[in-house]
């Protein structure tokens, strides 16, 4: 393939990786950003949404695409409801300590990945696109179905951002991030805010599962890379910024995917981890975000 | 130093030296093993437990030393004596470096930071396959392991031997954790962590002091790397990865954090419960991660350190 | 009678606001010195800009003679330029005597528990400083300023919070201090600074309105104006 080509298909790889990375990311932003605690177990949240749409494919008869519309209803509502008690039986009870979060929440990931271990098994599971389209370019043929997840994202990242800039609950959330005393005082159910926001977080990142399951497969051991992107994206974008990390998404996902088309995925990892260690330290409010108070 | 507490840990050692005598062959490998990454803990709960700095990343410290000395022995044509000392170089230099960056950023930044530091040394180590030979790792052989020492000839695969000689180790790293957590460093260190602020206007180096214990900690586990790979012959990318930056953590916090014994004991215990689970099930990380979880909740300080907080006041 | 202390146009800007701007400072050795100055005046930042605890905006800050502008906070206290926090800053899970031991650079060891005895905590060295009572706490954060042997004490509110006797029994222990110490006595407590200082400045919007005896800034009108009332 000619120089153009590459870099065409890189580019559309790359488009195709940023909205992965920011649907994947954006639960974990929002809870990080709300409740200001870091929660280890984000990617076996996405693992377990995975996995449920496997076997909701499995079990629903009538094809890929009604077994992919019943599992955008399934695996956020599982999901969903593991997260509403991981936050009341542990989070609340360490009172959102940061660190305990992050050391507990380190606990939840293993027991959740080797529960999928036991239920699942150890083998990679397939699914299938809901649609099998192809679209054909003079020079390779692109999956129709990926094209699809950037443009599910983008409505995604749309809804969330709505939500938050412009309805009620927005309001409630951004008036609990400032501060939660505040926010006692206005009224505002702090608990309960928490429950829901660390629940939709969880269900985000089933439903970004569901969609990205079909473009890789479902494993056990799914859930690490979704969760090191999902920091590297929140991180670099400033941390509970939903705007930096969309921003951080696309200039990661097309580095990625440039860098990984010619050279090597590895090394992609590598500049990228590399690049969040050293945001954190020399720009701690990443490279979009202003200071927090 | 109390005549007390170094008979304690004195006996410690006296009794895991007994062992040998009375444990299965199995036993005396699997004990090897928990000493060897005792040193491990132990190092990690001088930054974790005295100085209060999480660390989610020193599996790169025990890689460094794990490659050092695997790679000292397999390709840079060193004796086993100086591949250690190779090792434990580059353990103080690479955390010298990572620390000076690292330790700009506070609580859960410096938790993200190491973690993040950590990944990219994994996968470098992925990265040059064909140096490391990644996840298969490299294996040494028995020939490159020999080496005499006062005139007779060691055979690092025998494993009496081998159990003595991670015994002698564990009792320096103790000896050494008991000193420095007893000097003056030790105490600032224990400053630092009950309150930053206050220690840096008390006229403290907060930065100088903090960088002291990163290095010490990266320094033991770059030894403790160096052990495993020599009295093992094998360094493998797993061994470099992030369950390996967890797993000091867990031992730390199951012993109890900020004691001396703390970490060897979660060590060993640890081993026993993996041990165990694995007689029945094949996700035995899930155990793990319930201690984690359970710790958290109900026993912050750990064995040691509750039993301290109840009787023990005395117990370093 | 030497000065210790100086500052040359020192200022700091938050933002747009001027916390500190242009104030040209000094204290001599052995004085009590207060400052003074409404709520928002920038008297905490002032002192956090000696202390290095922040870094001014602009200007310099002598010790001694000697520049001390770009010395990071741990180095000025080695200096000799103690600092006790507003908010009681000690360490509530160690014990009191190694509280103060941490503050002689002498922790785990055999400190004197001579600035104990001057703050009237002698018999309580072996209790948890968390667990003293909050009078107790402030007492024992002065103790940890005398431990430093510090050649400029800073007080920063030291008697927020404490009852009138334990006040009485601070005056006391600041002209104890005053012996061997300069002191620079940041205080909202009027009637305690007219019976402390042996000047004062006055601080309004980051700039200094007034410097003198008690006297001089009792009978100054600008002060009288802008911090005291008609009083």
């Amino acid at each position: 393939m000619a120089f153009f080509p590459h870099l065409l298909l890189a580019i559309l790889e790359g488009t195709v990786a940023a909205a992965v990375l920011a649907l994947s990311a954006l639960g974990l932003s929002l809870v990080f950003g709300v409740m200001r605690v870091v929660n280890v177990a984000h990617g076996e949240f996405f693992m377990l949404g995975a996995m449920l749409a496997w076997w909701v494919a499995k079990m629903v008869p009538g094809g890929p695409a009604i077994g992919f519309i019943a599992a955008l209803i399934v695996a956020p509502l599982v999901v969903g409801a593991l997260a509403f008690v991981t936050e009341r039986l542990l989070l609340r009870r360490i009172n959102y300590d940061p660190e305990a979060t992050i050391v507990a929440t380190i606990g939840l990931m293993f027991v959740i990945q080797q529960l999928a271990l036991s239920v699942f098994g150890a083998d990679a599971k397939a699914v299938s696109a809901p649609f099998a389209y192809r679209i054909a370019l003079p020079w390779f043929g692109f999956s129709g179905y990926k094209l699809f997840v950037v443009v599910a994202s983008i409505v995604i990242l749309l809804a969330v951002w709505w939500v938050l800039a412009k309805t009620k609950w927005g309001l409630v959330m951004r008036v609990t991030q400032f501060d939660r005393e505040t926010a006692t005082a206005f009224g505002i159910p702090v608990n309960q805010v928490y429950s829901a926001v660390f629940v939709a977080g969880a269900a985000l990142v089933a439903v970004a599962a569901v969609l990205i399951v079909p473009i890789q497969q479902a494993h056990y051991l799914m859930g690490l890379d979704p969760l090191l992107m999902s920091f590297i994206v929140v991180i670099i974008g400033g941390l509970g910024s939903i705007k930096g990390s969309v921003i951080a998404a696309v200039i990661i996902g097309l580095a990625d995917g440039i860098i990984s088309m010619f050279f090597s995925p590895t090394l992609a990892s590598i500049i990228a981890t590399l690049a969040v260690a050293l945001v954190l330290v020399f720009r701690p409010q990443g490279l979009f975000g202003v200071p927090v108070r | 130093m109390t005549a007390r507490i170094v008979m304690l840990h004195g006996a410690v050692i006296l009794a895991l030296f007994l062992l040998q005598f009375v444990a299965s062959d199995y036993a005396v490998l699997t004990i090897t093993r928990i000493m060897v990454l005792a040193i491990y803990a132990l190092g990690y709960n001088i930054l974790f437990g005295y100085a209060g700095l999480l660390s989610l990343g020193h599996a790169m410290f025990f890689a460094t030393g794990l490659y050092a000395a695997a790679l000292g022995v397999t390709r840079l044509g060193m004796a086993v004596p100086e591949a250690f000392l190779f090792a434990l170089a580059c353990g103080v230099i690479v955390s010298f470096v990572i620390g000076l960056i690292a330790l700009r950023a506070n609580g859960v930044a410096f938790m993200i930071v190491t973690l993040m530091f950590s990944q990219a040394a994994f996968l470098t180590v992925l990265y040059f396959g064909d140096i490391t030979r990644g996840d298969e790792g490299i294996v040494i052989k028995d020939s490159e392991r020999a080496f005499s020492a006062f005139g007779t000839a060691v055979n690092l695969a025998d494993p009496v031997l081998r159990y003595n000689i991670a015994l002698a180790f564990l009792a320096v790293a103790i000896a050494l954790c008991l000193v420095v957590v007893r000097s003056k460093i030790g105490h600032v260190l224990v400053a630092i962590r009950e309150n930053e602020n206050r220690t840096a206007m008390l006229g403290y180096d907060v930065k100088l002091y903090k960088l002291i214990a990163f290095v010490l900690s990266g320094a033991f586990a770059a030894f403790s790397g160096a052990v495993y790979a020599l009295l093992f012959a094998y360094a493998g990318a797993t061994l470099a990865s992030i369950q390996y930056s967890i797993n000091p953590l867990l031992w730390t916090l199951l012993g109890g954090a900020a004691t001396v014994l703390g970490p060897v004991l979660g060590t060993a215990l640890m081993f026993l419960l993996v041990d165990f689970a694995s007689g029945f099930t094949s996700a035995s990380l899930l155990f793990v991660g319930m201690v984690l979880i359970l710790l958290v909740l109900f026993f912050p300080k750990g064995i040691l350190g509750t039993l301290r907080q109840r009787w023990w006041r005395w117990l370093p | 009678m030497t000065v210790l202390l100086e500052t040359h146009g020192l200022s700091k800007n938050f933002g747009g606001l001027k916390a500190v701007s242009d104030v040209n400072f000094r204290v001599e050795k052995g004085e009590v010195r207060a400052v003074i100055g409404p709520n928002g005046a920038g008297k905490t930042t002032f002192v956090s800009l000696i202390s290095g605890r922040i870094a001014p905006s602009a200007g310099t800050i002598l010790f001694e003679g000697a520049d001390v502008t770009a010395l990071p906070a741990f180095r000025r206290v080695q200096k000799g330029i103690a600092y006790t926090f507003q908010i009681t800053s000690i360490y509530a899970n160690l014990s009191v005597a190694e509280n103060v031991a941490l503050a002689a650079h002498r922790p785990g060891g055999t400190a004197s528990l001579e600035p104990l005895e001057r703050v009237g905590l002698a018999d309580r060295a072996s209790q948890v400083a968390g667990t003293l009572a909050y009078g107790h706490q402030r007492l024992l954060e002065v103790a940890m300023g005398l431990a430093l042997k510090p050649k400029l004490l800073i007080l920063d509110e030291p008697t927020q919070g404490l009852s009138d006797a334990e006040i009485d029994n601070f005056i006391g222990l600041v002209r104890g201090v005053a012996q061997d110490a300069t002191v620079l006595l940041i205080e909202h407590n009027m009637p305690l600074v007219m019976e402390l200082a042996h000047r004062i400045t006055v601080l309004d919007r980051g700039a200094i309105l007034a410097e003198g005896t008690p006297e001089d800034i009792r009978a100054n009108p600008a002060v009288q104006a802008a911090y005291l009332g008609t009083g």
